[in-house]
């Protein structure tokens, strides 16, 4: 199903760093502030632009957490719009090549 | 309590160093006059070493990094470093004079992605800036830079250090920021060369000067408040921490040594010589900063300011002992509040001993003269 495939890859204008399991998240740009908790977490350090979306559920937030897979993709694609709209994420139906090294 | 507030709490808790002030040089272009600085270059960590630094500081969770100096353009490879801290999604301010900013330095800032810029003018009078500099058009060069910044979206604070020379000033230069569009910041504090000499401290502004600027609403918002008498202290506040130098925060030096603070010059470590978590974590002098709660100060414990006082460690160990009190401080709360501090009150004074002692002026400046500030953008 290419036509549901997201790709997500984290944007070159953010700052990152892992505080306490949770990402702490700013965007240069505006200097909005966020923290993501442990499972958005996941998501936002699995986004290398090559993996979809759905298999960054399946593999790492199944395997990890005890959530129904159908609800899980449903949230992390909510989570994954909302980052995108503040700039942190960038969000493609193509592979990308992540702005951010790591 | 804002999210930054939270995560910079548990940072504090978890004994998370989530900001670090770095001088890449002390070499500068200007000689300012209140400068606590030696700016020769007695071995400046290379490129790969504050790479080096940079990859430890991130894997010990290190979220935002401050470059100064000195003059951190200084340093030909100032791009480099800042492109590496990036990459390592460092949050990145930098601290400058911004006279070698062009649109292609100010071009590059913004791509790099750099939070902040924060940019020293001393005055609004192209004179009176130059005088403390002592580098010829350094103003018009400042703020010319300045305009590149913004062209480029950037987001730049004008930091305003205040002493005698420029102590009428400051209206002036928050009129020139709100011009370029920039934030403004007042600072009244200089603070003892870091090698121990007390003969910049001359350039304090005197007391009644300070007062006024604390009681000034466009400088400190809310007047009132902020000039409020002390509260007696609850348990918690003599529980409390000074700061978070030692705790959340320490500075590293260009040649590799770590202290709790960029105005605390207790050794704690080299990064040549040790890890930086080997520093963090297990220097005895680190250890002890953190040690210190506000019922363990020698003077201070005792004071009425306590819980609401702006003691410095750093300074006080200046002056003798981190756990001792701060001059600075205790004159800052007195003009503040018009309440005597308890060191104040051990000495017997009932106001501060001025800290000037030389009252001839350390720098000439010209009259004013009252005339547009015209930068070619």
């Amino acid at each position: 199903m290419p036509e549901a495939c997201l790709y997500i890859a984290r944007s070159s204008a953010i700052a990152a760093r892992a505080l306490a399991g949770e990402m702490m998240v700013m965007n240069s740009a505006d200097s909005t502030f966020f923290t993501l908790n442990p499972v958005a977490t996941v998501i936002f350090q699995a986004a290398d632009g090559q993996t979809p979306l759905s298999e960054i559920v399946r593999d790492h937030i199944c395997e990890q957490f005890d959530i129904d897979p159908e609800q899980a993709l449903k949230d992390a694609e909510q989570f994954v719009a909302e980052l995108s709209s503040h700039g942190i994420l960038i969000v493609s139906s193509q592979p990308l090549v992540s702005e951010a090294a790591r | 309590m804002s999210l930054m507030s939270e995560v910079g709490q548990k940072a504090f808790s978890l004994g998370v160093p989530i900001a670090v002030h770095m001088d890449v040089t002390y070499r500068c272009n200007e000689r300012c006059v209140h400068c606590y600085l030696d700016h020769d270059d007695h071995g400046e960590m290379t490129t790969v070493e504050i790479k080096d630094v940079l990859d430890q500081l991130a894997e010990a969770g290190v979220f935002f990094i401050t470059f100064s100096g000195g003059e951190v353009l200084m340093r030909r490879d100032f791009f480099e470093i800042v492109e590496y801290a990036r990459r390592l999604m460092f949050n990145v301010k930098i601290k400058t004079n911004a006279v070698m900013i062009h649109k292609k330095e100010a071009q590059r800032i913004r791509e790099l992605g750099v939070d902040t810029i924060q940019i020293s003018v001393y005055s609004h009078r192209p004179e009176v800036h130059d005088a403390i500099t002592k580098l010829p058009h350094s103003f018009e060069r400042t703020v010319k830079a300045i305009r590149f910044l913004r062209e480029q979206g950037l987001r730049v604070t004008i930091a305003n250090v205040l002493m005698t020379a420029n102590s009428s000033d400051h209206s002036g230069v928050q009129e020139l920021a709100a011009e370029l569009g920039v934030q403004y910041t007042l600072d009244p504090t200089i603070t003892p060369m870091m090698d121990g000499d007390t003969s910049v401290l001359s350039l304090r502004i005197p007391g009644e000067e300070l007062k006024e600027i604390f009681h000034n609403p466009a400088l400190v918002g809310n007047q009132e408040d902020f000039c409020a008498p002390p509260k007696p202290p609850s348990e918690e506040d003599l529980e409390g921490y000074s700061c978070s130098a030692g705790h959340s925060f320490c500075y590293i030096s260009p040649y590799g040594d770590v202290f709790p603070c960029v105005q605390f010059p207790l050794p704690t470590g080299n990064i040549r010589q040790q890890k930086f978590l080997d520093i963090w974590n297990f220097s005895p002098q680190m250890k002890e900063v953190r040690s210190i709660q506000a019922k363990d100060l020698t003077v201070c414990s005792s004071c009425s300011h306590v819980s609401s006082c702006t003691r410095c460690p750093g300074l006080a160990y200046m002056e003798g002992s981190m756990r001792g009190p701060s001059s600075a401080d205790c004159e800052k709360s007195f003009y503040r509040t018009g309440v005597p501090t308890a060191n104040m009150l051990r000495q017997g004074l009932s106001k501060p001993r001025t800290t000037s002692v030389n009252t001839a002026p350390l720098i000439q400046i010209r009259p004013v003269q009252v005339r547009p500030i015209t930068v070619p953008a």
